[in-house]
């Protein structure tokens, strides 16, 4: 292989942070203001609230599942924690871990649809879309819930002078990583996406590991959900409304693949600023509006499209070869490979 | 030399119908025991019960002599009894390491402790004499590599007994070499195994012990040297096999259905010329990786090429189309039957109609006429010979190996194809079914058809063809025309280069 050829694969394998740079340098070339550490941070803050509830997603995708509920869980779990506050002057702490509560059971019950009764994910979450959002609906009549003060004393809060949503969305990634990476269920929610049959007869208890991730994805939905809550001190009835798709879409652009086992802790946190990038970038060129969804779809599906050109690439490099390919220069080598002709040049 | 699991009287029921009957069978320590006998014959069965996949109905076991009642899987591991199945479960998202230890990742303050995880996996594999690092991810490594990976794993319990299922159907013949050489040395160092296939060649080649299965019985077991492999066709078949092949009954005519001229894909293949006339069946020999495979899915329309004309009956075909292919008589079985052949989880009369749906559609709507496809169906399998009770709700995956071959020759024989390719048609497959397949291509040729019948087994090759081309690193290193074919000229046309290198 040569410099070039080189070049091009290690581009394909990384096209996700290639394009993440490269929309980095567009919008930072018309706008130099647009890299500056304010504005980053900014975008950071911004994408943290997709980002959170993506990192739960993740685990839910690593396992060829889906969770179409996360939105409503947004809504739900942190209007159960501004009830609490308001009728029982619940602290602000105590609400945050009542929200997560809140989201557990959420994902118990998802879980248990999928896991006991062995409904597909796609339906039982797209039924409790329904009826977490309906059930909040009822709840308020429709009104919206205006959380006491503190609420926004506690979302507004620096540590280090880092806004609070920048530093939950940290830990969580951190979490999600070590967890990811470093424990026997972090690898079996690998296993289990890679092929759950075979994670059966290895003697994995593949219906623990199934029930955990959406309990995993519900409790993130209702962090974020309370953090963007604590932002702005109300909860209307259509929020949340819409957003799995962006949450699945950064997992997704991040490299998270929809047919489980592929993925990392790092897919949301690349996925999710990568949106908020365009975003913020589109405003800050002045793009019209009305447009910018447009061209939000656009870099989504370039994303998506150079993706699966990898993948094409990556099956195309372990194409099998069985005869030196005859150039003047290149002698038929490969007949005197090692042990394992095949293999080997398949590998190179 | 002691006795390291005895059997006595193993008998084994599924819902009152036998899968073993009084097995009394003797392993002996520190040697080698292949398995043989006929799909169905209760090999698994015997072998589940050993690792405790599900109890005995009747009878017992000992183990060292100590009775011997494993209650699972993880049981029989726990007594040193190791089972390596024929389809390997490993993750290839994992690495190799993680993949040993996936069922008991060694921990250490609440996290994997990887150092120890590397280190362990580092000793198993040099004992294997395997160079692969232990965070290399398994989707890299080659097939034989990911076998001595499932070896290691099941080495990791120490385990005294192992039991190998067909470990050599998906190898290449020196990663074959390279297991037996691991497997001999295992019982060098006192270990115990059980090897379990298909290929008489292998099991002659390995084992110490031989016993053979029949319908359940035990009919026959001793040191290999007192069984040689007519004995052992004829213990496991039940009757003396005068031949293992049928008697050729069709007579190639003039008229060519294939003509494959100058094909070539640069790293695949070069420069092939290839005819098939009809009624004649051209065997393609090749040692594994010599392309043919490759080369029949280029002539099938699955894969491109650089160069190169295809014409079916003086008909060009242009572009890469299978459907192209089928629509110009021609039809594909290939070695994978399970992955590109069959609907495992649809009806056999499902699998058969398949193709030619189409066929079968009617009014303006095109909807399909399905009492008469599947009485269609249904006397396909019974001119097939197919062992099925219902063809239109038993699940294709319920069949044997043999069967499931004859189900999906069937399926293309309901079109009528002027070409069949059959890609290691008896892969797999018992000797009683081999012979049927065997019969089955004869038909074929008889009825007029060409057959392009690619094996690696060549004495089938030199049995039931015509004429074989020998395929040589992508290019055709030999063709014999004349019968009786010499094994050896085709051996030396398959082995060109290496003999010259």
């Amino acid at each position: 292989m040569n410099r070039l050829d080189q070049l091009r694969s290690q581009l394909l394998r990384n096209s996700t942070l290639v394009m993440f740079v490269l929309i980095f340098l567009f919008f930072g070339l018309q706008e130099p203001r647009f890299l500056q550490p304010e504005s980053l941070g900014n975008i950071i803050k911004q994408s943290s609230f997709i980002g959170i509830a993506a990192v739960g997603m993740t685990f839910v995708l690593l396992t060829a599942g889906i969770d179409l509920s996360v939105g409503s869980v947004m809504y739900l779990a942190p209007l159960i924690a501004g009830f609490a506050m308001r009728n029982y002057g619940l602290d602000v702490e105590f609400a945050l871990v009542l929200a997560i509560f809140a989201g557990l059971v959420m994902g118990a019950i998802n879980a248990f649809f999928i896991v006991v009764l062995r409904i597909i994910p796609f339906i039982v979450t797209l039924s409790t879309l329904f009826f977490f959002r309906g059930a909040g609906t009822f709840l308020t009549q429709s009104r919206q819930l205006d959380f006491p003060r503190e609420v926004l004393d506690f979302g507004l809060a620096r540590v280090l002078g880092i806004p609070l949503p920048i530093i939950i969305f940290a830990l969580v990634v951190a979490a999600a990583f070590v967890t990811l990476t470093r424990t026997p269920f972090g690898r079996h929610v690998y296993a289990v996406g890679n092929d759950i049959n075979a994670a059966r007869k290895a003697g994995i208890n593949v219906d623990w590991i199934v029930f955990r991730v959406y309990l995993i994805s519900s409790a993130c939905a209702a962090l974020a959900g309370f953090i963007v809550i604590a932002q702005i001190g109300r909860l209307d009835q259509s929020f949340g409304e819409g957003r799995e798709f962006d949450v699945i879409a950064a997992a997704v652009l991040g490299g998270a693949s929809l047919f489980g086992g592929v993925g990392s802790a790092l897919s949301p946190l690349i996925g999710a600023t990568m949106i908020q990038t365009v975003k913020a970038g589109l405003i800050f060129n002045g793009t019209n509006l009305y447009a910018q969804p447009i061209m939000l779809g656009a870099v989504i599906f370039a994303a998506v499209l150079f993706d699966s050109l990898r993948q094409m690439n990556l099956q195309k490099s372990r194409r099998r070869f069985i005869r030196p390919i005859q150039t003047e220069t290149e002698p038929a080598e490969r007949n005197k490979g090692p042990r394992h002709p095949a293999g080997a040049a398949a590998r190179t | 030399m002691s006795i390291l699991l005895e059997t006595r009287g193993l008998t084994k029921s599924f819902f009152g119908v036998p899968a073993l009957r009084d097995v009394s069978l003797t392993i002996h320590e520190g040697r080698i025991l292949g398995l043989i006998g006929e799909n169905g014959a209760g090999k698994s069965t015997l072998m589940n019960v050993v690792d405790g996949v599900f109890p005995a109905t009747d009878g017992s076991m000992f183990l060292r002599g100590l009775p011997y009642q494993p209650r699972s899987p993880a049981d029989a591991t726990g007594h040193g009894i190791a089972f390596i199945h024929q389809e390997l479960n490993l993750f290839s998202n994992l690495t190799v390491a993680e993949n040993i230890f996936v069922d008991a990742f060694p921990m250490r303050a609440g996290f994997i402790d990887r150092r120890s995880m590397r280190r362990e996996t580092e000793r198993l594999l040099a004992s294997l004499d395997l160079e692969i690092a232990p965070d290399t991810l398994l989707d890299r490594l080659a097939p034989g590599e990911r076998q001595l990976v499932e070896i290691a794993k099941a080495l990791r319990s120490n385990p005294q007994l192992i039991i190998f299922d067909e470990p050599t159907s998906s190898l290449t013949a020196r990663e074959t070499e390279r297991l037996f050489e691991v497997i001999r040395r295992l019982r060098d160092e006192g270990k115990t195994l059980i090897y379990i296939s298909h290929m008489l060649s292998d099991v002659r080649a390995l084992s110490d012990d031989i016993a053979v299965l029949r319908d359940g019985e035990l009919v026959g077991s001793g040191p290999a040297e007192e069984l040689d492999t007519s004995r052992m066709i004829e213990l496991m078949i039940g009757r003396e096999l005068a031949q293992l092949y049928p008697p050729k009954t069709a007579a190639p005519g003039r008229d060519p259905v294939l003509r494959v001229a100058a094909m070539t894909q640069p790293g695949v293949v070069q420069d092939v010329d290839l005819e098939v006339r009809a009624g004649e069946i051209v065997g393609l020999f090749g040692l594994m990786g010599a392309g043919r495979t490759e080369l029949a899915r280029m002539v099938f329309g699955l894969d491109e090429f650089a160069h190169g004309e295809i014409r079916i009956g003086g008909t060009l075909l242009r572009g890469q189309s299978p459907t192209d292919r089928i629509e110009h008589g021609m039809a594909f079985v290939t070695e994978n039957r399970r992955e590109e052949g069959l609907l495992m989880e649809s009806t056999i009369a499902d699998n058969i109609a398949l193709v030619s749906l189409a066929s079968y559609a009617r009014t303006i709507l095109r909807f399909v006429d399905a009492p008469k496809l599947s009485a269609v169906a249904q006397q396909m399998a019974d001119d097939l010979q197919i062992k099925a009770h219902d063809i239109g709700g038993q699940p294709a995956k319920s069949l044997s190996g043999g069967n499931q071959q004859k189900v999906v020759i069937g399926k293309w024989l309901m079109r009528q194809p002027k070409l069949f390719v059959l890609d290691e048609p008896t892969r797999g497959v018992d000797v009683g079914a081999k012979y049927e397949i065997y019969s089955l291509m004869d038909r074929l040729a008889r009825e007029g058809s060409g057959v392009l019948f690619i094996s690696s087994e060549v004495e089938e090759l030199m049995a039931m063809c015509d004429r074989i081309l020998v395929m040589n690193r992508g290019e055709v290193s030999g063709e014999f025309g004349e019968r009786p074919f010499k094994q050896d000229q085709l051996l030396r046309a398959a082995f060109r280069e290496d003999l010259a290198a």
